[in-house]
């Protein structure tokens, strides 16, 4: 069937701030669906309330409501705007709750919009598990024993019918699995039980026979209205049942099933799809399969586009949140075109000639006291995916991409190893089970007795042991006598020129990654690019997506445009989020406009950027320097774009410099010196700019001297970090002690700052872009929270609510003065104290930071395309600059307090929240403004 | 990942390609016509698939192994490939339901394997290139030698294979609750073929290729089955003659992949050799009839020409969505209906089973008929 002519307006319903188990995937499948229902003419209406998001740009939909997704919004949206239909399918489980909800209510009905892309009858029965239950056992699929508790009574009865512990828990309608779990022993029985039962909005919990252990399998289907439905990508996980699969090394596609074992799971699957209502669009089931039978259990069934989806679109090319927009409104799919290809049918299961891997990012370090076993509750905050020719390619790229310093699975010279935490570590799933098993490999244990402990696959445990050989190998030999052979083949397994320095050095004579890298180049290794096309090169593709290996054919051709290469950034993790891909995704957007063949590299999957319609040219890559640089000389651009991706990609500045290579905008001498604490200091002092009082340190006894000069309270951190990783606030030697160990500890290479720490001051955040002559402030942002609280974490309301007109113009001067005085060309950003009266320079980021996308949104200016096309040399008088803010835009933190509920809330100078949302003020006795404006000095912490 | 115990291998194209590698399986010399598999699971299905007979598989995904090998899933009880190419061989397998590794078994039925072959290049380059014929070896390690021998080695074009792997022997097999009987004809036919006549309660007596008709007809079958196989149909006239001969039974005839193709040729369509191949399990095949899409395992280097369909003699039933090449048939002039692809999938999706369904319906309505 053709695309439905009888309706015109779509509501797209957005899933609002980032939290853990609901990331920037989102905002991938938003802005994909409005891309694809504009492009056959209907009209977009969406409603959003994360700033950072490039669904809610102007240029995505017909009209965007940056709003709180609440009914009353919707409602509200609804009477203006006259939807013929609402799409709640891409906006994970926030947007089909608010759906459903307001289905309950008999909103949809009574106003004459139809759900398109759900069955949303049908949906109340996957997420109430005892009728998904009974649907399940009508259509002859299998399911764990389980059974309803609706009160701690039912819980024991229940138990003892299960055959006693270990039990798992599962509270009903709750998002990410919150107060799910196992529960082991009797001891924690009462406790979890009473918290699932509170959490959850219906106050069930589901209590089930334990499977942990099983092997773990997701599928991806699409089904249109003619029933037809495709696999779009299968995913074995690597952690077996027990760990939520957002939390799980994921791979695709499967790789220890039998033909017959599979089909047994797309027979299944597609069942359960066409079990769950009469719908068109995407759909994902999760399976346990029992080791050594055929034994399958059904997990779940998840009727939207989801955290996986966007992995399996990333993973196999299939844009999946696009093609199920087009099902949505009428098309089959039979009737797309597979957009890889150009030519071939949409109506295809994609094949794979690689294998992906998928590795969650965590921030345990953020929240002290935090329990890091992995459970059935998410815990991660952002993901990395990676491609290789072979599994142990794709898992030390993995471990490159992941950004925690590793040069991949282990063998980088990181840490000392010994049996007995190893051995600790294993016993329970934690975020870096793959390494702790490459440890016992190294350490001598067996597949087996590995497997029994983990329970992970014994083929997987295999693959590692292989690239421990492969370590083993290595350590015996030199620089010299490593041979053209050995080398390829380590290579092709993905270490990096990192570890294999680490492992030759072994022999006695230190080898760096210089070295390696020479040596390789010496002997003609380098890597060649391979393309992902959906169908294992068996047609000819169209885009240009591609990922790195060690083979024989390089398919990726150079053309002779001018090119300019931007660096993703990264994982998402808690300072570091979906505002730094926003602002890359621009870059791509300014450059191609500034007549640049755009290249990005970048390896989370979640994002907007890694999708192959962004960029000219998409390299899925580590931000890695080795990898990155590999694209550089393959690819030789005139040069590269750092300032947008965050740390990450500003991190890798100084070897570019080094390297001699372009660094597009400010110089990097220049954005050097705003690190530099003490040429930062010298600056100030020129022009006259007051600052707090601070020291540098490398010792304990140093700091203390500092402290004792500069006078307590004071705040002591790393220096180059972002988010305000490591910072604290000590108000005594003793305190300041600890901290200065903790921090020597954690960045062993790193000065340490001591600054003496304004009390009640206000802080005061402005974000500008500076051409050499002309100065624009993008926004002036006040925060509710005192100074000391990170600026991530604040409150902020743009413009200032209290500061006096002298303030501002002061602020103003020093922005101006300091633009100047770094030569910045671009984006720069000062953060301020203000203390009776008097101004201070807090810190200068001479990049696009997190709030650049929260300023666009409230302003409706464009501002990372601004910056990033001042960067490449434009004028800023070229550009409109008046913005469209009436009255006031506020932008509210959220915060992942209820993930961890052993860890205390408490705001400091490190960042802990994981998104933001943005509101549009009229006065201040909104309850946006009053609310948290009496509770900013509540969680102040140290 | 290689093994240092294996030994060096050799894969020369006849255009001059040459590829180094390791050797898996039997060490030796082998040849045939070099075609990929774009299907992730299978390796033992497809390796035993006597469609392949003569070829040489090259599987697209790049670990090839990992779940070892195990009886119930031989498709024919020999390897029928005649050599195996992959990227990246896993000796060390993980199934506890497996038998042994793939390496013996290919050692055991005397298959020599290549791994660590960049097999996307391979792909491309057949893809741009076309088919053609090739030699793994892992005892000749001259090259130029190599590749005079992928020259010679013989074309597939007019190539009989059917009576190569048929039986030797008529074979019984009863369904158990049997209510239909119906004579297979083996040109290559695989297990799960006669596994899904048999589950719908058929009988068989699986005939070798060449059995004479009057033979077949004794038996007293209450349909015909034309089975896949490998090869050229083109120069199959003994089979167009039987064929021909079911036909005139007024029978219900069903065919699959060889079997299309020979039914076709009986009524005069043409038959002719693909630039590449179809092999894989993700092909979207469209029913006309009915306008709903079946994912397919395919199997075919030879394809029957849409431009030859008469309307008067046949109707195309199922058409390829990729490329819109021919993928059934409904014969219009006998009881009749055949497909270029594989319902009984092994390796591959189960979409298509419907198709024994729909020709078990017929047998049990042309019984009807003639007992009435």
């Amino acid at each position: 069937m053709p695309k439905r002519t009888d309706i015109k307006t779509i509501l797209l319903i957005g899933s609002g701030p980032i939290v853990i188990g609901q990331a920037c995937e989102f905002d991938y499948s938003g802005t994909q669906a409005c891309k694809s229902l504009r492009e056959e003419g209907y009209r977009v209406v969406l409603v959003n309330s994360n700033p950072a998001t490039i669904m809610t740009d102007p240029m995505m939909a017909d009209k965007v409501y940056l709003k709180p997704l609440t009914r009353e919004t919707i409602k509200e949206i609804c009477a203006i705007e006259k939807p013929d239909a609402v799409l709640p399918t891409m906006g994970g489980q926030t947007a089909l709750n608010l759906a459903r909800d307001l289905n309950h209510e008999g909103f949809w009905e009574k106003n004459n919009i139809q759900i398109i892309g759900v069955d949303i009858d049908a949906i109340d029965i996957t997420e109430d598990r005892h009728q998904f239950r009974e649907l399940m056992d009508s259509i002859g699929i299998e399911q764990c024993r389980s059974r309803i508790a609706k009160s701690m009574l039912d819980a024991k009865e229940i138990v003892e019918e299960l055959g006693g512990f270990p039990v798992v828990i599962r509270p009903s309608f709750t998002m990410g699995g919150a107060g799910g779990g196992i529960i082991w022993n009797k001891d924690e029985f009462e406790r979890k039980v009473l918290r699932g039962l509170e959490l959850s909005p219906v106050h069930e919990i589901l209590l089930e026979e334990s499977i942990v252990g099983w092997k773990e399998y997701e599928l991806e289907l699409l089904r249109d209205s003619n029933d037809n439905v495709v696999i779009i990508c299968s995913i074995e996980n690597f952690d077996p049942m027990g760990v939520h699969t957002g939390d799980s090394l994921t791979v695709a596609p499967t790789q220890t099933l039998t033909d017959k074992q599979y089909q047994l799971l797309r027979d299944a699957a597609i069942k359960m799809m066409r079990s769950i209502g009469t719908f068109a669009g995407g759909c994902n089931v999760q399976f346990a399969m029992e080791p050594g039978t055929d034994r399958l259990v059904a997990i779940e069934i998840n009727p939207r586009v989801s955290r996986s989806s966007a992995l399996a679109s990333k993973a196999t090319g299939y844009p999946i949140a696009k093609i199920a927009s087009k099902l949505a409104v009428g098309y089959n799919l039979d009737e797309l075109n597979n957009q890889i290809t150009g030519n071939t049918s949409a109506c295809f299961e994609p094949s794979l000639d690689y294998v992906v891997v998928k590795v969650p990012r965590f921030n345990f370090d953020k929240f002290p006291g935090v329990d890091e076993e992995l459970t059935t509750q998410m815990k991660a905050v952002g993901e990395v995916m990676s491609i290789g020719r072979n599994f142990p390619e794709a898992l030390n790229k993995a471990w490159q991409s992941l950004e925690i310093g590793r040069g991949g699975l282990g063998a980088d010279g990181y840490e000392e190893i010994d049996r007995k935490s190893v051995r600790e570590r294993l016993l329970k799933p934690y975020w870096d089970r793959s390494l702790q098993i490459r440890n016992a490999l190294k350490l001598g244990a067996s597949v087996e007795e590995i497997h029994d402990i983990t329970k992970v696959d014994p083929w997987f445990l295999e693959q590692i042991s292989y690239m421990v050989s492969l370590e083993n190998k290595t350590e015996g030999l030199t620089l010299d006598n490593i041979s053209k052979e050995d080398l390829y083949e380590i290579k092709q397994a993905g270490f990096s020129d990192v570890q294999i320095a680490h492992l030759l050095s072994k022999s006695g004579t230190k080898v760096t990654e210089h070295d390696v890298r020479s040596k390789r180049l010496d002997i003609g290794l380098k890597p060649v690019f391979k393309l992902v096309d959906t169908c294992a090169g068996e047609f000819p593709a169209q885009t240009p997506y591609y990922y790195s290996s060690y083979e024989d054919e390089n398919e990726s051709v150079i053309t002779d445009r001018k090119k300019l290469m931007i660096l993703g950034s990264g994982p998402n993790r808690i300072g570091q989020g979906i505002e730094f891909d926003y602002s890359c995704v621009h870059a791509v957007l300014a450059a191609k406009e500034m007549g640049y063949e755009t290249i990005m590299v970048n390896c989370n999957p979640e994002t907007v950027s890694t999708d192959f319609d962004v960029a000219d040219k998409l390299y899925f890559e580590p931000v890695y320097w080795e990898r990155v640089w590999d694209i550089f000389e393959h690819e030789k651009p005139e040069g590269v774009l750092l300032q947008v991706g965050g740390q990450t990609a500003l991190k890798l500045a100084k070897r570019f410099y080094d390297a001699g290579v372009t660094i597009f905008g400010t110089d990097f001498q220049k954005m050097d010196l705003a690190e530099d604490r003490g040429k930062f200091t010298e600056l100030l002092l020129k022009l006259d700019i007051p600052f707090p009082r601070f020291g540098l340190a490398l010792t304990v006894e140093q700091a203390i001297n500092v402290a004792n000069k500069v006078e307590y309270p004071v705040l002591v951190r790393p220096s180059y970090v972002l988010g305000g990783q490591g910072m604290r606030i000590a108000i005594k030697e003793e305190e300041l002690q600890e901290y200065v160990q903790a921090v020597m500890r954690t960045h062993p290479e790193n000065e340490i700052l001591v600054d003496h720490y304004l009390e009640n001051a206000i802080e005061v955040d402005v974000d500008s872009i500076y051409d050499g002559e002309q100065l624009h402030i993008s926004g002036i942002m006040q925060h509710l929270e005192p100074a000391g609280v990170h600026s991530g974490d604040s409150t902020a309301v743009l413009p200032p609510y209290s500061l006096s007109e002298e303030v501002l113009e002061t602020i103003r001067d020093y922005q101006h003065r300091i633009a100047k005085a770094m030569e910045i060309k671009g984006f720069i950003n000062v953060q301020y104290a203000v203390k009776e009266g008097v101004v201070y320079v807090l810190e200068a980021n001479p990049r696009a930071t997190r709030t650049i996308p929260f300023i666009a949104k409230a302003t409706g200016r464009p501002e990372s395309a601004i910056g990033v096309k001042v960067m490449l040399g434009a004028k800023l008088s070229e550009f409109d600059l008046s913005s469209s803010l009436k009255h006031y835009a506020i932008k509210e933190p959220v915060f992942p307090f209820d993930k961890f509920p052993e860890v205390k809330k408490e705001l400091g100078p490190e960042m802990k929240s994981t998104g933001e949302s943005i509101y549009f003020l009229e006065n201040f006795e909104d309850e946006h403004f009053r609310k948290p404006y009496e509770f900013k000095n509540l969680y102040l912490s140290r | 990942m290689s093994d240092p115990t294996l030994k060096p291998a050799i894969l020369a194209l006849s255009d001059g390609t040459v590829v180094k590698g390791k050797s898996f399986g039997k060490v030796g010399t082998t040849g045939g016509e070099l075609c990929f598999n774009t299907s992730m699971t299978g390796y033992q299905e497809i390796a035993t698939d006597p469609s392949y007979y003569g070829q040489l598989m090259m599987m697209t995904y790049p670990h090839i192994g990992n779940y070892g090998v195990s009886a119930r899933d031989d498709e024919a009880r020999q390897v029928m490939i005649a050599g195996l190419i992959v990227r990246s061989y896993s000796r060390q397998f993980s199934n506890t339901m497996a038998d042994s590794d793939l390496h013996s078994y290919l050692e055991r039925h005397g298959i020599v394997g290549i791994t660590g072959v960049d097999t996307r290049r391979i792909v491309r380059h057949i893809r741009q290139q076309g088919v053609m014929n090739a030699v793994i070896s892992s005892e000749i390690l001259n090259e130029d030698e190599l590749v005079e021998k992928a020259k010679s080695w013989p074309s597939m074009v007019g190539l009989e294979l059917a009576t190569k792997v048929t039986r030797k022997e008529a074979q019984t097999l009863p369904a158990e609750n049997s209510e239909f009987k119906v004579a297979v004809i083996d040109y290559g036919v695989k297990q799960n073929i006669l596994n899904n006549f048999l589950q719908r309660g058929c009988t068989l007596r699986v005939y070798p290729a060449k059995t004479d008709f009057s033979e077949i007809e004794s038996w007293n079958p209450d349909a015909f089955f034309f089975s896949n196989g490998p090869g050229d149909p083109n120069p199959m006239d003994y089979a167009l003659d039987t064929v021909s001969k079911a036909k005139a039974t007024r029978k219900p005839l069903f065919g699959i992949c060889l079997g299309h193709q020979l039914m076709s040729m009986s009524e005069g369509l043409r038959v002719h050799k693909m630039f590449v191949g179809h092999r894989g399990a993700n092909h979207p095949v469209k029913n006309l009839r009915i306008g709903t899409v079946e994912i397919t395992t395919q199997n075919h280097g030879f394809s029957v020409d849409p431009d030859s369909v008469d309307e008067k003699i046949a109707r195309i039933s199922h058409r390829n969505l990729n490329d819109g090449t021919l993928e059934g048939l409904e014969f219009l002039n006998f009881d009749g209906f055949s497909v270029q692809y594989h319902p009984e999938a092994s390796p591959g999706p189960h979409d298509s089973a419907y198709l024994f369904d729909q020709f078990v319906e017929r047998i049990r309505k042309s019984k009807e008929k003639t007992t009435a």
